[in-house]
């Protein structure tokens, strides 16, 4: 089944107006780099080099906290919690303002649809800031402890995947609960947090409250081992998490960690499977699958298979793949280099261990990063594609007979973020819930984020909640714990 | 002649049973009056791997148990304890070196930490879950559930006080135990589980160790299956070192305060989130 002809429909860049170079954000200001390094920032669709970028190292950082930790002693911990809070709604203001051009910035540097970036990053940022600015005053009622206080300077690295979303995720609620921030965006992905420096200079937020440094995991580790760092939040891989949660195993620095996923999307013979098949396309093919919390395992009812199957191929046969500044675009670019041959390593390890791959015709452009819509079907739970985190559009069929067989398979790894259960009936949707060791179930939905909804994972897929009330405790002192 | 008293083995608790050392070894406990009064069992890493078996088997039974029945069998221990009350407080008196006002009260608090607990664990989810305001036709709560398996070393002293205020709030959230006694006063925390062998509290959702705690703390540091830690009995440096290790899977390890807190509970507690669309 051939795609219907779209006429191209895109999105101006016009509006994004990208510097040549950008220098780090601290105290207020655009500082340049003590030792004057830099690296470049392309766009992964097209890998023209977007801007160059300040490359920060331990002066830079030693720099940046200092001024976080100042605008936290002197400014920010005085402040009252009220006018607290105005900061972070005129953030959240400001992002809704310029939403067009944080879109348009967002896909050229991360290689996301515009749709996605358009209709799911950018307005989810603002909610998180308007959602924590509400916070801010009424933190005594959160349930969060009896005399809520903030922990100080807060180091934050996020990934690449929602660059802006991920940094409104860290610092909304760091600033909400009183803290000051240290920010290190992804290399590959710096521009909206450079962007979202202008708003905090327009926002008038006090000069060190937020602070943006650019670097590589170089840049990170020496910020997470910075000794005037009161917390980390990082979100990222395991193996990056775990390296940091060994690095402060001897200071009495805390962490919040939102780390790998592997979830299971399990579809019931029961399931309305029309829905399920759309479900488990946002589940995998959303944001190329870059998503902590895709749903890379599809767990299908043998009796359902072969009809789900069927349907899966036709509907992904219609993903247009292609240019992200397409609003008609479903899939966009594979962020980097990189990221393209991790995903083409695995889905070549489920090409020799026996899996059998499929992906629709589809033509890619001929330069930048790109991977066709791909499913592995035959996967079983010992394959490497069942058991790693691919992060991109590759999908893992597996089998099971009885709904415990069902549960036994999704739990069978050493990730817990999420997972997806399809079903029409209610009690079976709850009895699954309630087996998974997941953080976030999706129940005939799939990838769905919101400021008031918690998320984080079980098992080694992190530690503590980010969004909601929850999300809270991360950045607050601790009434029954020591060191915290 | 007078009589001649029957004194007690003082064994280990695995699985619901009172094996000695599968090593064979002992350690001498004395009194503070300097006199042998028992030689526990010196655990081995082989006694801590069966005690994870054991809780591990344990969990899907006492973690899916209902709130209100966890309760009950909390409060059941309570009552067990405090007709043994006697015996607690002569082995705190006899080690510790207490007075027996001092020990008993220690009995006491212990017993009312109990009762404490029993009363938290079907409120947990009222206090700590939500439903939450998304935007959008969803319907969508968070609610505690119990992290699995979690290691606890008891401080030295108080040695039942100490054991009871880590282990209640551990299991009254549906988690299940394997607890280091206290390496110098073991004894009341081998007749604490005695009385929970004999309190309806399922086999093996408390495990109890005694031995060395520095010898057990890196097998429990490195073992997978271990999901989280209260490091009370440990010392600053063995802490850093067993957080160190247990990077490898991501263990909760915590130091609490002494006071008793819902906090100990939900630090031992994942909040899951279940998102399911409102439609006809």
């Amino acid at each position: 089944m051939s795609n219907f002809e779209y006429a191209n429909a895109p999105e101006s860049k016009t509006i994004a107006k990208i510097s040549q170079s950008y220098d780090l954000f601290i105290g207020g200001k655009f500082v340049k780099p003590k030792k004057g390094k830099s690296f470049n920032t392309v766009n992964p669709a097209t890998e023209e080099v977007l801007a160059k970028i300040a490359y920060a190292d331990k002066l830079d950082i030693d720099l940046a906290v200092s001024s976080a930790r100042s605008a936290y002693t002197k400014v920010w911990s005085k402040l009252p919690a009220k006018e607290r809070g105005k900061y972070l709604y005129r953030i959240a203001r400001i992002l809704q303002e310029r939403a067009r051009e944080f879109a348009v910035v967002e896909t050229l540097d991360n290689g996301k649809p515009i749709r996605e970036s358009r209709d799911t990053d950018i307005p989810l940022a603002a909610a998180h800031f308007f959602y924590h600015a509400g916070w801010a005053d009424k933190l005594e009622f959160a349930g969060v402890g009896n005399n809520p206080k903030s922990l100080g300077v807060v180091g934050q690295i996020i990934p690449w995947n929602f660059p802006l979303l991920m940094l409104a995720w860290k610092i909304a609620p760091a600033l909400a609960t009183g803290n000051t921030v240290v920010l290190k965006p992804a290399e590959t992905t710096p521009l909206t947090a450079l962007l979202f420096a202008e708003v905090c200079q327009q926002a008038g937020l006090p000069d060190g409250v937020v602070n943006i440094i650019t670097g590589d995991g170089i840049t990170g580790a020496a910020l997470v081992n910075h000794p005037d760092i009161n917390k980390i939040a990082f979100t990222g891989s395991t193996e990056v998490g775990k390296a940091i949660a060994r690095s402060i195993s001897s200071t009495k620095k805390s962490a919040t960690l939102e780390l790998g996923g592997k979830a299971a999307n399990i579809v019931f013979e029961d399931a309305a499977i029309d829905e399920a098949v759309e479900g488990i396309v946002n589940g995998i093919f959303f944001n190329q699958g870059h998503v902590c919390c895709a749903g890379s395992r599809l767990l299908l009812q043998e009796n359902v298979m072969d009809e789900v199957l069927e349907k899966l191929k036709k509907r992904m046969s219609l993903i247009r793949v292609g240019d992200p500044m397409d609003k008609n675009t479903d899939l966009g670019a594979i962020n980097s280099s990189e990221q393209l041959k991790r995903i083409k390593d695995l889905a070549s390890a489920g090409d020799s261990e026996g899996a059998n791959r499929w992906s629709p015709e589809c033509k890619l452009p001929s330069k930048g990063y790109w991977f066709a819509p791909t499913i592995f079907t035959g996967v079983s739970q010992s394959h490497r594609i069942a058991r790693e985190e691919i992060f991109g559009p590759v999908l893992s069929v597996l089998t099971f007979r009885t709904p415990i067989e069902a549960i036994e398979k999704a739990n069978n790894t050493m990730y817990g973020l999420s997972a997806g259960i399809w079903s029409d009936k209610g009690s079976k949707i709850l009895w699954a819930a309630k087996q998974l060791k997941a953080g976030v179930i999706w129940s005939n939905t799939f990838n769905k984020f919101d400021p008031a909804s918690p998320f984080g994972g079980y098992k080694e897929s992190g530690w503590g909640r980010e969004g909601g009330r929850h999300g809270l405790a991360a950045y607050l002192e601790s009434d029954a714990k020591v060191n915290k | 002649m007078s009589r001649i008293d029957v004194n007690k083995t003082y064994k280990l608790f695995i699985g619901g049973a009172f094996p000695r050392s599968e090593s064979g070894r002992v350690y001498e406990v004395k009194g503070v009056n300097k006199k042998f009064i028992a030689n526990p069992a010196l655990a081995s890493r082989k006694d801590l791997r069966d005690s994870v078996v054991a809780a591990k088997s344990a969990f899907p039974g006492w973690s899916s148990a209902t709130a209100f029945n966890r309760g009950q069998v909390l409060y059941r221990i309570a009552e067990i304890m405090q007709g043994r009350s006697e015996q607690f407080i002569d082995e705190i008196c006899a080690l510790e070196g207490l007075s027996t006002k001092a020990a008993k009260s220690q009995v006491e608090e212990a017993i009312d930490t109990w009762v404490w607990y029993s009363g938290w664990c079907d409120k947990l989810s009222s206090i700590s879950g939500s439903l939450n305001q998304v935007s959008g036709p969803f319907y969508n709560f968070t609610s505690p559930e119990p992290l699995g398996i979690v290691a606890v070393f008891a401080e030295n002293k108080p040695s039942l006080l100490g054991a009871v205020r880590t282990i209640a709030p551990v299991i009254s959230g549906g988690n299940t135990v394997v607890l280091v006694a206290s390496e110098n006063y073991p004894l009341p925390a081998i007749t604490l589980s005695e009385v929970l062998a004999t309190s309806d509290l399922p086999a093996g959702v408390v495990n109890v160790l005694t031995g060395k705690t520095s010898e057990l703390a890196p097998w429990i540091a490195s073992h997978m299956e271990i999901d989280g830690v209260d490091v009370a009995g440990l010392s600053k440096k063995e802490e850093e070192e067993l957080k160190l290790l247990g990077a490898e899977n991501l263990k909760r390890v915590f130091r609490f305060k002494n006071a008793n807190s819902p906090e100990r509970i939900l630090s031992f507690m994942e909040q899951k989130t279940i998102w399911h669309p409102i439609g006809m």
